[in-house]
C-alpha cells in the first residue's frame, strides 16, 4: 500500500492548485479523481472570471492571492493561461441598486480594493453600446480579471507534476478509514492508499466524502447553465454583472446574469435561475437560452448578432450561506475540507491551495486564521452572502 | 470577370434566373437572386473568403452545410456563414481578416417569447430515410413535424444526377436520384399529417424533452413524443500536409456547388477516396464539364461499385489504387496534389510519388452517422428511432427502405395493432445495404446473330432494374433476385430499355442484323455537355477503359425511355463488338503528371487536425506523448474541437493519432459533445416573433 503525506480527493479547481502548492513545499501528495483528467468536473464549467471584490475578508484575501498567481503565471512560468485584467463592473439601473452597490463599495474600499463608481458616461466608455436608458452608473474594479479555466488548471497540473505531485484518474473513492493510528486509509475501486492527512476537495461530491467517515457537510449542488459565443474583435472591457432579478412568465424567473469577453474574443455568459435545480444532472435544458438571451440583448443590444457556439450546464456546490467551508474537522483533525465553493472554486482555488498547504505544514498566519473563521464549518450558516 | 456558372448540363436544367448586384470588398458583382453568398462568390471566381485569425491562412468553402465557419464573411456588417446566407440586392460582402468586428446596434432589438409546439413525431432530416418514414406516418394519420435544414426536401438525393441502384419495387432503381428525391418530397409536402419545416435546423434535444429548432430563422421549441433521427451522415476528413489549403473540401460540398447551385467550383479536380461518394463526385464533375485529373484510393481495390468505377475509367479518369495523398501543394490555394504508392501497412513506398496539377482536392474517405440526436433523445428519455445514414452508413436505396421500416416502427409505437413488419422486409433491408461482392468473370456469348444486350456487370451489387425492365423476360438475376449478376438468355427485340435503365451504364446492344462482320453497337452516354454527333470520331474502350480504336458515330440521341441518356450508335468490326462499352472523352494531357518541381513555399509541412482552430497533428501528438488520453484535456489545452464545428471534423483524426501512438481504445476518454448543432445568433433566442 502506497503511503503519502497528503491525499487530495478531487483534481478540480481547488485540488489541483492545492497539490501544486503542497508539492512545491516538498509534501508528498496524491490526488485522486473519478474522472479522466484534471478539471473535468465543474472546473471546466467555470466561465473564468476572477475577482477580489467580494464582501468579506475571507474571500477577499484569498482571491487577492489568486489574482496574483493568475496574473503573474505567464511571467513566472511561461505558459499563457489566457489572463486578462479586464475588471468587473456592476451597472445599476435603479437608485436603490446604485445605493446598495455604493454601500458595498465602502466595505470593499476598507480592504483597499481598487473599486470605484463610474458615471453613466464613464461606464459607456468601457462598455460602448450598453443600454443607456435609466443607467445610474456602475461600480468598476479594474484590478479584477479573467483567465481560461481550461488552460489554468492544466498549467497548474503540469507544474505540480514537475514538483512530484502524483495523480490517479478514473478512480472512485469508495471508503475512507480513519483509525487511531497516524494514517488515514483510502480505498478506491482500483487500489488502497494511506496518508497522514486527507483534503476533501471533491466539489459536487464533498458531502458523500463526509458520509464515508460519518460526517455531514452542508453542501448541495445546484445547476447553472452557461454558454460561449464565436470570437469577435474586442468590443467591451469588463465583466458585466446585472444584479437585477427578472420575472419572466414565458420561461422562468431569474436572478442575476453576467458575461465578459475572454482573451480569445469570445463572450461567455451565465445566469442564476430563481428556482434552483438541485442535483448533478448536466445536460442542457431548453429554458436557458431564451431566458438569458432576452435579458442580454435588452441590456446590450449589440449582442443580438453574436453567434452562440456552445452551451453547458454545471453546478455550484452550495452551502447554506454562500460561503465556502475550509479547514480541519473537529472529529478528525487530519481530514481537511476545502468544499462548498458556491461557484467560486476557480477564482478562490489558487489562493486556497496555498492556504491548504499552510494548514498542512502548520504555517498559518494571523490573516489565514481570520480567513478560516469566515470559512469555518462550525459557523451557524445563518448569514447570506450579499454579493454573489 | 470570369463566370464560373454551368451553362449546359446533360441532366440538370439550367434555368435562367433573375440577377442582382452585390459588392465584394470594393468590386461590384452579379449574383443570382436567392443564391447563397458562397455560390455567388464562386460563380465570380472568388474562392478565398478570408484569412483565419489564428495563422492567417486562407479560408474558403469547406462543408457548404453551415456546420463549420470556414466560409465566414461580413455581410452588411454582420459576420455570417456564406454558405447559409442568401445574397441580397446591393449587399456589401467583405472578406474576414483576423477576427470579425461586431457591428453597432442603435435600437433595442425586438424581444418576443419563443413559440412552443407539441407534436406526436419529430423527424429530423428530409432525405431518403426521413421522407420514406413520413409516407408511412401519413398513411396512419400520425401528426408529424419533419424538419430539414435545406430549402428543398430530398437530402443528398437531389444532388444525384445518376440513375439509382437497388430494385425498382423497393427503391425506385433506374430513376435518377434527384428525381426520386423530388417525387418523394412532393408526396410528403402534399400530405395532411406531416408538417414540413424547410430551412429548419434542429439544434439540440434538451434534457427537458424539448427540441430547439431554428425554423427558417425563427427559434421554436418542439415537444415530440417520438423522435426519428434521419439526419444523415457527415464526411470524414483526412490528415495530410497542406490539408488546410483553400480548395481542399468534401465531396458533399462539391455536389452542393455543382448540382444544386450550378456553379463550377473548379477546372481541374483530384479526388481522394474510391468509395461510391468519390467516384460519383468524379462522374458529376465530368457531367459539369470539369476535368478530373485522377482519383486515389488507399486500398488495392475501390470500395465503390465496380460499374461506377469503370464508368469513370472509361471516360478517361485514371484511378490510382494502393495510393495515398502525400500533400496538397500551394501557397494559399491548391495548385497541385502529390500522391504516392502505399504498401499493405499503408506506408508510403519511397520513390513512387507523383504530382498532378489541380485546383481542388475532394476528400471522400468515408462517412459517419450524425448520431447525436439519437444519443441526446435517449439521454433525455424520449423514445427515439434512427434510419438511413444516421443509423448506419449505406446507399440511399437502403436508406429509403429502412426509412420505411422505421416509419412503420414509429406507427407501431402509437398504434400497436396497426401494421406488422414482414420478416422479408428485414431480409430485403440487409440485401439493399450489402457491400459489393468480388469481381467475377463475365460469361461469353455464343451466337453472333440478331440483336442482343451485352451486360458488363461483373460484381454482385444490390441492383436489378435491367431484369425488371425487360419485356421479354430475357434478363434473369442469377442467385439472389436483387443482388445476383444479371444474365441475358432468350429473345431480344432491341427495345434498348435495359441499356437505358442500367445505373452503371454497363449494358450495350450489339446488332448483327444488317451486317454480320461489322455490327452496329449501341452505347449509353450521359456526359452530353461534351457533345457527340454524327460523324464525330470517338475512341472506343472496353469495360476497363483499354483502347479499342477510333470509330465514327452513326448517330446519337436520347429516346423516350432513356431519360436523358443518349444512345450512341457506332459500326465496329465483329472482333471488338462485344467488348466495346463506351468511349473516352477526357484527353490524356489532362491526367499527365507534372515533371517540373513544386516551389518550396508551395509545400506546407503541417497536417491540420482541427481546421476550426488550426491545431496540427504535431501539437496533438505531443500531448498524447505526454500521456494525455482524455480528448477533453487535449481540447482544454490545444482548443482542438472547440471551434464552430464542435468536433465534427477532427474527432476521427484525433482517434487516429491515439491509435498510431498505441493508446488502447478503452483508455481513450471520449470528448463530450454539447449543444448547439450549429452556431446561432443570440438575438434569435430573444425573439420568437416575425
Amino acid at each position: 500500500m502506497k503511503n503519502y503525506d497528503v491525499i487530495i480527493i478531487g483534481a478540480g479547481s481547488v485540488g489541483v492548485p492545492a497539490a501544486l502548492s503542497l508539492s512545491q513545499n516538498k509534501v508528498k501528495v496524491l490526488v485522486i479523481d473519478a474522472l479522466a483528467s484534471p478539471g473535468q468536473g465543474q472546473n471546466k464549467k467555470a466561465i473564468g472570471g476572477i475577482r477580489a471584490t467580494h464582501s468579506d475578508k475571507g474571500k477577499i484575501l484569498t482571491a487577492l492571492r489568486s489574482i496574483e498567481i493568475f496574473s503573474t503565471w505567464k511571467e513566472i512560468h511561461g505558459d499563457d493561461i489566457g489572463w486578462i485584467q479586464n475588471g468587473y463592473s456592476f451597472p445599476a439601473y435603479t437608485d436603490e441598486d446604485a445605493g446598495k452597490l455604493k454601500d458595498l463599495m465602502k466595505i470593499q474600499k476598507s480592504f483597499n480594493l481598487d473599486i470605484d463608481w463610474l458615471t453613466p458616461e464613464e461606464y459607456l466608455k468601457i462598455v460602448p453600446g450598453i443600454n443607456k436608458k435609466n443607467l445610474k452608473g456602475a461600480t468598476y474594479s479594474p484590478g479584477d480579471g479573467s483567465a481560461s479555466p481550461l488552460l489554468a488548471i492544466n498549467a497548474f497540473y503540469f507544474k505540480s507534476l514537475e514538483y512530484g505531485a502524483q495523480y490517479k484518474f478514473k478512480e472512485k473513492v469508495l471508503a475512507i478509514t480513519i483509525s487511531n493510528e497516524s494514517n488515514i486509509k483510502i480505498k478506491t475501486d482500483k487500489g488502497e492508499y494511506t496518508a497522514a492527512k486527507v483534503i476533501n476537495a471533491a466539489g459536487n461530491y464533498a458531502r458523500q466524502m463526509g458520509q464515508l467517515i460519518g460526517l455531514d457537510f452542508p453542501v448541495e449542488p445546484d445547476s447553472h447553465e452557461g454558454a460561449i459565443t464565436e470570437p469577435v474583435q474586442r468590443f467591451f472591457g469588463p465583466m458585466i454583472v446585472d444584479l437585477r432579478p427578472f420575472q419572466d412568465p414565458a420561461t422562468e424567473d431569474s436572478a442575476n446574469f453576467y458575461f465578459y469577453q475572454n482573451n480569445e474574443g469570445q463572450v461567455i455568459f451565465c445566469l442564476t435561475p430563481r428556482h434552483l435545480m438541485k442535483g448533478t444532472a448536466s445536460e442542457a435544458t431548453s429554458v436557458f437560452l431564451p431566458q438569458v438571451a432576452k435579458r442580454m440583448v435588452a441590456l446590450f443590444p449589440k449582442l443580438a448578432n453574436l453567434k452562440v457556439r456552445r452551451t453547458w450546464r454545471g453546478q455550484y456546490p452550495m452551502t447554506p450561506d454562500g460561503f465556502p467551508i475550509v479547514g480541519e474537522t473537529k472529529e478528525f483533525p487530519d481530514f481537511i475540507n476545502a468544499i462548498g465553493m458556491c461557484g467560486q472554486g476557480y477564482m478562490l482555488g489558487p489562493g486556497l491551495g496555498e492556504l491548504l498547504s499552510r494548514i498542512v505544514t502548520c504555517q498559518l498566519t494571523q490573516d489565514d486564521i481570520d480567513v478560516l473563521k469566515h470559512f469555518n464549518l462550525y459557523r451557524d450558516f445563518s448569514g447570506i452572502e450579499q454579493f454573489k | 470577370m470570369t463566370n464560373n456558372r454551368i451553362k449546359a448540363h446533360p441532366i440538370l436544367d439550367v434555368p435562367q434566373k433573375e440577377t442582382i448586384s452585390f459588392y465584394w470588398d470594393k468590386s461590384k458583382l452579379v449574383a443570382q437572386k436567392d443564391e447563397m453568398i458562397s455560390s455567388a462568390l464562386f460563380a465570380n471566381n472568388i474562392k478565398i473568403f478570408g484569412h483565419h485569425h489564428k495563422d492567417g491562412s486562407a479560408q474558403g468553402i469547406f462543408c457548404a452545410n453551415g456546420q463549420c465557419a470556414q466560409c465566414t464573411v461580413i455581410a452588411n456588417g454582420i459576420p455570417v456563414k456564406a454558405c447559409m446566407t442568401a445574397v441580397q440586392e446591393n449587399m456589401i460582402v467583405q472578406s474576414v481578416k483576423g477576427l470579425p468586428k461586431l457591428p453597432d446596434v442603435d435600437e433595442s432589438p425586438e424581444i418576443r417569447n419563443i413559440e412552443h409546439i407539441a407534436t406526436d413525431v419529430l423527424i429530423i432530416g428530409g432525405g431518403p430515410a426521413g421522407l420514406s418514414a413520413s409516407i408511412q406516418l401519413e398513411e396512419h394519420k400520425i401528426n408529424t413535424i419533419l424538419v430539414d435544414d435545406k430549402n428543398e426536401l430530398g437530402g443528398k438525393l437531389v444532388l444525384q444526377t445518376h440513375k439509382f441502384f437497388g430494385s425498382q419495387k423497393d427503391s425506385h432503381a433506374g430513376m435518377r436520384g434527384m428525381d426520386i428525391g423530388r417525387m418523394l418530397a412532393q408526396k410528403v409536402e402534399t400530405s395532411f399529417h406531416i408538417k414540413v419545416w424547410k430551412n429548419s435546423t434542429a439544434l439540440y434535444v434538451f434534457d427537458d424533452k424539448r427540441v430547439g429548432i431554428l425554423k427558417d430563422g425563427v427559434y421554436k421549441i418542439v415537444t415530440p413524443k417520438v423522435i426519428l433521427n434521419a439526419a444523415g451522415a457527415r464526411e470524414k476528413f483526412l490528415r495530410f500536409k497542406g490539408n488546410s489549403l483553400s480548395g481542399v473540401y468534401g465531396a458533399g460540398a462539391f455536389q452542393t456547388l455543382v448540382n444544386r447551385d450550378l456553379v463550377k467550383p473548379t477546372e481541374r479536380l483530384f479526388i481522394i477516396g474510391g468509395g461510391n461518394v468519390g467516384i460519383i463526385a468524379g462522374y458529376h464533375a465530368l457531367q459539369a464539364g470539369i476535368s478530373v485529373v485522377g482519383l486515389a484510393e488507399a486500398l488495392p481495390q475501390c470500395g465503390g461499385y465496380k460499374v461506377h468505377e469503370d464508368k469513370l475509367k472509361r471516360l478517361g479518369v485514371p484511378i490510382y489504387t494502393s495510393h495515398s495523398i502525400v500533400s496538397a501543394n500551394g501557397k494559399e490555394s491548391v495548385s497541385s496534389v502529390t500522391i504516392a504508392g502505399i504498401d499493405k501497412n499503408f506506408k508510403v513506398i519511397e520513390g513512387t510519388d507523383q504530382t498532378f496539377e489541380c485546383d481542388t482536392i475532394l476528400i471522400a474517405v468515408g462517412l459517419e452517422s450524425v448520431s447525436e440526436f439519437t444519443q441526446e433523445a435517449r439521454s433525455a428519455g424520449i423514445k427515439v428511432f434512427a434510419a438511413g445514414d444516421a443509423s448506419e452508413i449505406a446507399e440511399a436505396s437502403s436508406a429509403m427502405f429502412n426509412g420505411k421500416i422505421a416509419g412503420v416502427k414509429v406507427v407501431q409505437h402509437f398504434k400497436p395493432d396497426a401494421k406488422k413488419i414482414p420478416e422479408s422486409w428485414y431480409e430485403k433491408a440487409e440485401i439493399l445495404k450489402s457491400h459489393p461482392g468480388p469481381v467475377q468473370e463475365i460469361y461469353t456469348l455464343g451466337d453472333e446473330h440478331g440483336i442482343f444486350p451485352v451486360i458488363h456487370c461483373k460484381q454482385e451489387i444490390p441492383c436489378n432494374p435491367c431484369s425488371t425492365v425487360c419485356a421479354e423476360g430475357s434478363i434473369q438475376m442469377q442467385g439472389d433476385p436483387i443482388k445476383g449478376l444479371p444474365k441475358f438468355d432468350g429473345e431480344c427485340k432491341g427495345c434498348m430499355k435495359c441499356l437505358a435503365i442500367c445505373p452503371g451504364l454497363a449494358i450495350t446492344l450489339v446488332d448483327y442484323r444488317k451486317d454480320k462482320d461489322n455490327p452496329v453497337i449501341f452505347l449509353p452516354y450521359e456526359v452530353s455537355n461534351i457533345e457527340v454527333k454524327k460523324n464525330d470520331e470517338i475512341a472506343l474502350v472496353d469495360v476497363d477503359g483499354n483502347p479499342l480504336g477510333t470509330f465514327k458515330i452513326l448517330g446519337a440521341r436520347a429516346t423516350k425511355d432513356s431519360d436523358r441518356t443518349q444512345i450512341v450508335r457506332v459500326r465496329v468490326p465483329k472482333a471488338i463488338a462485344e467488348k466495346v462499352v463506351a468511349f473516352t472523352i477526357q484527353k490524356k494531357e489532362i491526367t499527365r503528371k507534372l515533371t517540373r518541381k513544386i516551389p518550396y513555399d508551395h509545400i506546407r509541412d503541417n497536417e491540420v487536425v482541427c481546421l476550426c482552430e488550426r491545431v496540427t497533428a504535431g501539437q496533438i501528438r505531443e500531448l498524447v506523448k505526454k500521456g494525455i488520453t482524455d480528448m477533453n484535456q487535449i481540447k482544454a489545452i490545444s482548443r482542438a474541437g472547440m471551434g464552430p464545428c464542435g468536433y465534427k471534423t477532427c474527432e476521427n483524426l484525433m482517434n487516429q493519432i491515439f491509435w498510431a501512438e498505441k493508446i488502447a481504445r478503452e483508455d481513450i476518454a471520449k470528448n463530450v459533445r454539447r449543444p448547439l448543432f450549429v452556431e446561432v445568433p443570440l438575438g434569435k433566442f430573444a425573439n420568437g416573433g416575425q
